[in-house]
């Protein structure tokens, strides 16, 4: 099966990067671009064909090692 | 006094530290290699600056996977002496050895340049022999080093003294146009709530001898003599 992380700034914590790339998107004339907020996307390919432990081992990875939880926080899609 | 200096596959500031502690201070050091799990006989523990492992995922984020991190934290737990310089603090607060974590700095720019420190708390082993409000002239060179702390920690951490450095102006003052990163509370350096852990961002042994510059990062070596003499059977208290 396949797990997508996607590993995100809490809302609380400020994105240096988002801020720039709002702020170019707004020079360039999107002016309806109000914020943006830049996170991680990770693809895993895992061995199993059970969603449910799919699920599990990548919200285990995405705890233990993607996502550092002081400041961010992940979701996790399986297909 | 031993000092242990950990190398990281992409640490670069080894040897800068490892001249220090030898060279300028005249003291024991050898270097500790990631994969060992002992931390043979060190006195004091560096982990130095660099980019551990690549830095790729986050700052820090794999270091504290590496088998020498268990024998650090055991060292810490028993109160040994533990400082981490720039990519070293980065990974003291990923192995959750100090709280709080780093972000890209505010103007998302590498900083690489001289920076005014005022010491916070003088009652740790790498600020004893330095006075309170004293300020300090010392590089820093990173692009991660916007500390944060939700506002809970920062009350913990203040409740707890355990901001030890703050950017400030040349006269001392917290001003944030002298905060080179964004980090809140303009903070440059923590300590554990057991005081032995130590976590800054500028790099106090390129700052030991006058022809680099400076000598402001000297305070931060004596300060480890200056504990030592508090401590003199050593600063790892044995196994009850």
């Amino acid at each position: 099966m396949r797990a997508r992380v996607f590993v995100t700034l809490k809302p609380s914590v400020f994105d240096p990067q988002g801020k720039t790339i709002a702020d170019a998107l707004q020079s360039l004339g999107y002016g309806t671009v109000e914020d943006v907020r830049q996170g991680k996307y990770f693809e895993l390919d895992l061995a199993t064909k059970e969603a449910d432990e799919a699920r599990a081992l990548a919200a285990e990875v995405a705890d233990k090692v993607l996502a550092n939880p002081v400041i961010e926080s992940y979701r996790v899609e399986v297909e | 006094m031993k000092f242990g200096i950990v190398v990281f596959p992409g640490s670069n500031c080894d040897e800068d530290a490892f001249h220090a502690a030898r060279d300028v201070f005249g003291q024991e050091a050898q270097y500790l290699w990631h994969k060992d799990t002992d931390l043979k006989d060190s006195d004091v523990v560096i982990l130095p600056g660099g980019f551990a492992h690549g830095d790729y995922l986050r700052t820090g984020a794999m270091a504290r996977f590496s088998p020498i991190m268990g024998a650090v934290r055991a060292f810490a737990d028993r109160g040994g002496p533990v400082l981490g310089i720039c990519n070293g603090f980065q990974i003291l607060l990923e192995a959750g050895l100090l709280p709080g974590a780093m972000l890209r700095n505010r103007g998302l720019k590498y900083r690489c340049e001289h920076v005014h420190l005022r010491v916070e708390q003088v009652d740790t082993p790498f600020t004893a022999a330095a006075g309170v409000g004293q300020v300090l002239r010392i590089p820093i060179g990173h692009g991660e080093g916007n500390y944060f702390a939700p506002p809970d920690l920062m009350r913990q951490l203040d409740a707890n003294r355990q901001v030890i450095f703050r950017y400030t102006d040349p006269d001392g003052q917290v001003d944030d146009a002298w905060n080179p990163n964004g980090s809140v509370g303009a903070i440059a350096g923590l300590c554990s709530e057991t005081r032995n852990v130590v976590g800054m961002m500028p790099h106090p042994e390129r700052a030991c001898e006058a022809l680099l510059g400076g000598l402001d990062g000297r305070v931060i070596f004596t300060s480890l003599m200056v504990a030592g003499l508090r401590f003199p059977d050593g600063f790892v208290q044995q196994p009850a």
